[in-house]
């Protein structure tokens, strides 16, 4: 075989071979045998982010002079459900977090009840999944306080977030979220309702929003109406711990 | 007259690795540019100025055309880039916002949760291959021994360059090791680029900053980060348009075999007439 033989076919071997790649990995994104080869990632980035992260470490905090001057508001920014639409015209005045689940005292506390326990204020960046990062001022009380006086049980292994928005427009599906207890106790994890002093706006999910300050923003649940904790995820909604994580979506967000 | 040799040119583990790692990082780039089209702008500092990005790609409308144009900013510069990047898709299939042109991602259709399962996936791939790489080059002295150029050979890096410039390549004992810019190219991507990638990709998850903050301290912030990871894996990608180059010019054939089962020939020395 001749040289020039041998790199015209080595040309069309690369061509047909890369055709063949590219065509390939998009049929094979859809297979369910790749798409469970490939989720045993986050098993390895879970395990190891928590043999490195020691439970009491903390994220980053700012100074004021860091925070963003425009804060990107992301996902539902306006919800439209008619029942939230009637807090939000009341200013709030009418809503209840509800606390249930696992517990042993269930909870139902208005934004007063919230603003008289402890709080704590935190300057910290937000880091959405799509890339981008925003610095903001957050006000809240820490969500072991809540669960502590809701007296939660000792086999919960999950604190998961109901929302009021509605976000799977085709289905109708509302938000909601979950944090396992390493996070749920973390001394950043913060209800928060306050945002660089004000009241939390609704872009950013007004009356009450949780900080997960080691994760990605789609763990930090927004527009909260309702706090369960659970010892097991599934039968909620898709059984994968979160409205993200039920359309393909790392249960663990913290990469 | 024609001796030919025929000699033992790269050990079994550095085949093995060589080819895991050509696939970990075609996986990587290309789910890399998923990602990147989430949000197709680039940033220094911690946070993100939206208005003020050092690089970005998007799309703009114009008032006289239905499709608008692709537009990338890079420092103060603005270019017109519709079709490539910025604006995508053709007036039957419609027009699109994006970053790159879906055909180099993975997958090759708008999907960040898949695109971030293929890049974790590979990304641990990479470490770990990575990492058998770097042990047994230190252990077996591979590194020290292939790679590590010497005084003299770092004397005569000029003539070297010289004779690349007119694709003359060494032959006869010359031939056996790899030449000074071979060293130090295949040293600046093992020791330098690649290392580069993994901790500039950890700096950008929020666990792994709470775990070591110094991360963000070394590279001057999380969207810093991004944007090192971004032009490092720009570099990482002109190596290997370089690296093939050479390949196919100085004789494909036998480096593709000497990486595949070892073997490489050596062309003997021309004799001095």
């Amino acid at each position: 075989m001749s040289g020039l033989d041998r790199r015209s076919l080595l040309k069309r071997g690369l061509v047909v071979a890369s055709a063949a790649l590219l065509g390939g990995c998009d049929d094979l994104s859809s297979q369910p045998w790749v798409r469970r080869i490939l989720a045993t990632e986050e098993t390895l980035t879970r395990t190891a982010q928590r043999a490195l992260l020691s439970p009491k470490a903390l994220a980053r905090e700012y100074s004021e002079a860091d925070l963003s001057k425009n804060f990107k508001a992301n996902g539902s920014i306006d919800p439209q459900d008619r029942d939230y639409r009637a807090l939000a015209a009341n200013n709030f005045a009418d809503w209840k977090l509800e606390v249930a689940g696992l517990v042993g005292e269930p909870l139902s506390l208005s934004l007063d009840d919230l603003r008289a326990m402890p709080s704590r204020t935190q300057i910290t960046r937000h880091d959405c999944v799509e890339g981008w990062s925003c610095i903001g001022k957050w006000k809240g009380v820490p969500l072991s306080a809540v669960l502590e006086r809701a007296k939660m049980k000792a086999d919960v292994r999950y604190i998961v977030f109901y929302c009021a928005d509605t976000l799977g427009l085709r289905t109708g599906d509302k938000y909601y979220e979950s944090i396992g207890l390493e996070d749920a106790f973390h001394p950043q994890t913060i209800l928060a309702y306050e945002m660089n002093d004000q009241m939390l706006p609704i872009p950013h999910g007004a009356p009450l929003r949780v900080r997960i300050e080691r994760q990605l923003g789609y763990k930090m649940a927004k527009y909260i109406m309702r706090i369960e904790a659970v010892d097991s995820l599934h039968g909620i909604s898709g059984g994968r711990g979160g409205f993200w994580e039920d359309r393909g979506y790392a249960w663990y967000a913290g990469i | 007259m024609d001796k030919r040799e025929i000699i033992y040119r790269h050990a079994r583990l550095v085949r093995v690795t060589h080819w895991i790692n050509v696939l970990a990082l075609l996986v990587l780039l290309m789910s890399g540019l998923q990602i990147f089209n989430a949000h197709s702008a680039l940033y220094f500092g911690s946070k993100s100025v939206f208005d003020d990005p050092a690089m970005s790609m998007h799309a703009v409308r114009t008032p006289d055309g239905p499709k608008g144009i692709g537009i990338t900013t890079l420092g103060g510069y603005r270019f017109d880039t519709t079709g490539v990047f910025g604006l995508g898709g053709n007036a039957e299939t419609g027009y699109q916002q994006r970053g790159f042109p879906w055909s180099v991602t993975l997958p090759g259709y708008r999907s960040l949760a898949m695109g971030r399962h293929w890049h974790f996936f590979f990304a641990w791939v990479f470490v770990i291959n990575g990492l058998i790489y770097l042990i047994w080059g230190l252990s077996s002295g591979h590194l020290r021994r292939d790679l590590l150029p010497s005084g003299k050979e770092l004397g005569h890096i000029g003539s070297s360059i010289a004779e690349h410039a007119r694709f003359r390549f060494p032959k006869g004992q010359e031939a056996k090791r790899y030449n000074v810019l071979q060293k130090l190219s295949y040293l600046i991507v093992a020791l330098i680029l690649l290392p580069l990638m993994l901790l500039t990709g950890l700096t950008m998850s929020p666990g792994m900053d709470a775990a070591f903050p110094v991360l963000l301290d070394i590279f001057g912030g999380r969207q810093s980060a991004r944007t090192i990871h971004f032009i490092s894996a720009s570099l990482i990608v002109i190596f290997v348009a370089v690296h093939i180059f050479m390949v196919l010019v100085s004789g494909v054939w036998n480096n593709l075999r000497s990486m595949i089962t070892g073997r490489y020939v050596i062309d003997p020395a021309e004799e001095k007439s």
